[in-house]
């Protein structure tokens, strides 16, 4: 379906060697965030999901996560903020550093890493509690700010989700009232509260119509400035227009990795080259 | 009506399909079906309608009758039959304020003791227990349901009883000091109000666990995810996200705990102790509604008695319609404040 896109404006980090391997835009080494997979596999019970991921995310770039249905796009996720820590069953081997320390490392408390790599997911989920309450959610429970302080970092984080003006009248008003794109803003801007160096998103406008989507996309091309940003998408145009670096999943296995321009126009694997030009998926 | 509407194209299958030229037959067709179903929509509206009427119309009925029967009491005494203690068959004069304060109070402390129980059951059993014992745990707690109410009464007399006598209302009034407080003041009978509550306590229980168990299962993944995604420990999910999502649901838990309590008869009877009087301590014996109508009920010595019986059951009656009016206000009021989930 989708002719090989042009990554318009995409790759946009000027200067990025679109070399595939190591993904370092320029200026950023020191920036915190930064995310990457050891021969990491990952099991289901007896069904292994992913297979020797190897991996690296720079500090505040977008990757994309791309692959047919089932190929483990979201295991992988899940996996860089410990989400699967509650699912009986499930086991891992390698690694996932952030900033260089494995998160699996027994030292390593899964909520300070939750608070440090937020999450987004497909279908909204706001609590059925108030706007306010809903941001206010995360700075509640990890820490003991005054209430002006609170306030600050609610309407802060609504900024950035570019949902204050549309929410600063009602925010005593149920967070179910909003719409679908609204509540998936909301939601954002509720993991910002946290102030993440990291932001996962599995497919945050999947469920959403175009406009929607594309303010979903705009906000997320802005925060792209101050975090790290992992996008898993099946859309080849999204991944295309947003991402600065495409990865391939394929079967549990990360097939192909590189600056989304060269992705999208060169690709080196026949089967990503199959995949964008959408002749499987 | 509007559900034939809806199935139309379903029924006459595939109607995308055809060619263009039997459209109107196929739409002759179609007219026919939908009267055939139309009629058996409305025979079976009619049916289920005639059903739905039936029901409240049986409770007017039963109200009716009951406050009629119970009438002379009411217009004997007035408003006094409510608020007076004096329950003497023998000389005639019946005050049902013992009865009604004695409902209250036990229900109330049932609920006190049952609720945080009850949730703790629910959350451990839809949160921490491994799978394995999941399931059979739930089937004990909701066997406790099944026990007959007498059955519940005989333990109390032969084991809850004693045991309250000594320890644990000497513990509480004299150990904890709590003896200043006229709730656990006096002398410590074995049947009292306390007994009472804490049998009642234990058969609503089931109810409450299994209806908030029930809620607790039904909340969402995501909710739980979302709250674990931002930080939050596994109990802070808990008590954070997945026990607010359910909120009206276990109220409505709860509330279905207290109508069982308002209205238990057999083992109360066999636990409150029986006297009619107003006591501040819960050590003390008092009697219910429905344990004073089924003592006094076969010995009813003469017509203002009986009437007086029928004026007790129609207040109860009342008192549980009022409970669940003001119960169902509540659950509402959660959820419209929870953000409704209707929008
Ligand atoms: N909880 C689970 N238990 C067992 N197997 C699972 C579980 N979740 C996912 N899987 C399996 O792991 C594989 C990868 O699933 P995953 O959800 O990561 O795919 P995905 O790439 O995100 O797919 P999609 O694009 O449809 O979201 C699939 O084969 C799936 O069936
Ligand atoms: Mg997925």
């Amino acid at each position: 379906m989708t002719a090989p896109a042009p990554a318009a404006g995409a790759a946009g980090a000027a200067g990025v060697a679109a070399s595939g391997g190591m993904l370092r835009p320029p200026g950023s080494e020191a920036a915190r965030g930064s995310v990457a997979a050891r021969r990491f596999s990952f099991w289901y019970g007896a069904k292994q999901a992913l297979t020797e991921i190897d991996l690296d995310i720079a500090p505040r770039t977008i990757t994309a996560l791309i692959g047919p249905s089932g190929c483990g796009k979201s295991t992988f996720l899940r996996a860089v903020n410990r989400m699967h820590d509650l699912v009986p069953g499930t086991r891992h081997e390698g690694k996932i550093l952030l900033d260089g320390r494995d998160v699996y490392d027994p030292s390593v408390d899964p909520t300070t890493l939750r608070r440090r790599v937020g999450m987004v997911f497909q279908r909204w989920n706001c609590f059925p509690k108030s706007i306010y309450d809903n941001v206010a959610y995360g700075p509640r429970i990890n820490t003991s700010l005054p209430r002006a302080q609170l306030d600050q970092i609610v309407e802060a984080s609504l900024r950035r989700a570019a949902l204050w003006d549309e929410v600063k009248d009602r925010l005593r008003q149920s967070a179910l009232s909003l719409s679908g794109g609204q509540q998936q803003r909301l939601c954002i801007a509720r993991t910002l509260a946290n102030d993440p160096e990291v932001l996962l998103l599995d497919e945050p406008a999947s469920a959403l119509d175009p406009i929607a989507t594309q303010k979903i996309e705009e906000l997320i091309f802005e925060l792209k400035r101050e975090l790290t940003i992992v996008i898993v998408t099946h859309n080849l145009q999204q991944a295309a227009r947003a991402s600065d670096y495409t990865a391939f999943f394929y079967l549990g296995r990360l097939i192909e990795v590189g600056s989304t321009e060269r992705m999208f126009t060169a690709p080196r694997e026949e089967r990503t080259n199959s995949y964008i030009t959408g002749r499987f998926g | 009506m509007t559900s034939t509407t809806i199935e139309r194209p379903g029924r006459t299958g595939g109607p995308g399909t055809g060619p263009p030229a039997s459209t109107s037959a196929r739409r002759g067709r179609f007219r026919v079906r939908i009267t055939g179903s139309a009629i058996g929509d409305r025979v079976y509206g009619a049916a289920v309608t005639a059903f739905a009427i039936c029901v409240p119309l049986l409770l007017l009925l039963i109200a009716i009758e009951i406050a009629s029967a119970g009438w002379p009491a009411f217009r004997r005494f007035g408003f006094s039959f409510l608020t007076s203690s004096a329950w003497d068959p023998v000389k005639g004069t019946f005050g049902a304020a013992p009865a009604i304060y004695g409902t209250l109070v036990s229900s109330l402390l049932a609920l006190l003791l049952a609720t945080p129980l009850a949730l703790g059951v629910a959350v451990f059993l839809s949160e921490f227990a491994p799978r394995a014992i999941r399931q059979p745990v739930a089937f004990l707690v909701d066997l406790l349901a099944a026990i007959p109410s007498v059955v519940y009464g005989l333990w109390g007399i032969f084991v809850l009883v004693p045991v309250l006598r000594s320890p644990v209302m000497p513990f509480l009034r004299d150990t904890l000091h709590l003896g200043g407080i006229p709730l656990f003041s006096g002398p410590a009978y074995g049947p009292s109000m306390l007994a009472a509550g804490v049998i009642l306590a234990i058969m609503i229980l089931p109810y409450i666990s299994s209806v908030s168990r029930e809620v607790l299962l039904a909340v969402p993944r995501s909710q739980r995810e979302a709250a674990l995604a931002l930080g939050a420990t596994r109990w802070e999910t808990i008590s954070g996200a997945v026990i607010p999502f359910a909120k009206s649901g276990i109220i409505g838990g709860i509330i279905l705990g207290l109508g069982r309590a308002l209205g238990e008869t057999m083992a109360v009877t066999m636990l409150i102790g029986n006297r009619p009087q107003i006591s501040a301590s819960l050590f003390a014996p008092g009697y219910t509604m429905a344990s004073l109508i089924a003592n006094e009920f076969s010995e009813a010595s003469g017509d203002l008695h009986l009437s007086a019986l029928m004026a007790v059951g129609f207040t109860l009656f009342v008192i549980t319609l009022i409970v669940n009016g003001i119960a169902r206000w509540l659950v509402w009021q959660v959820s419209r404040s929870a953000g409704g989930r209707a929008g």
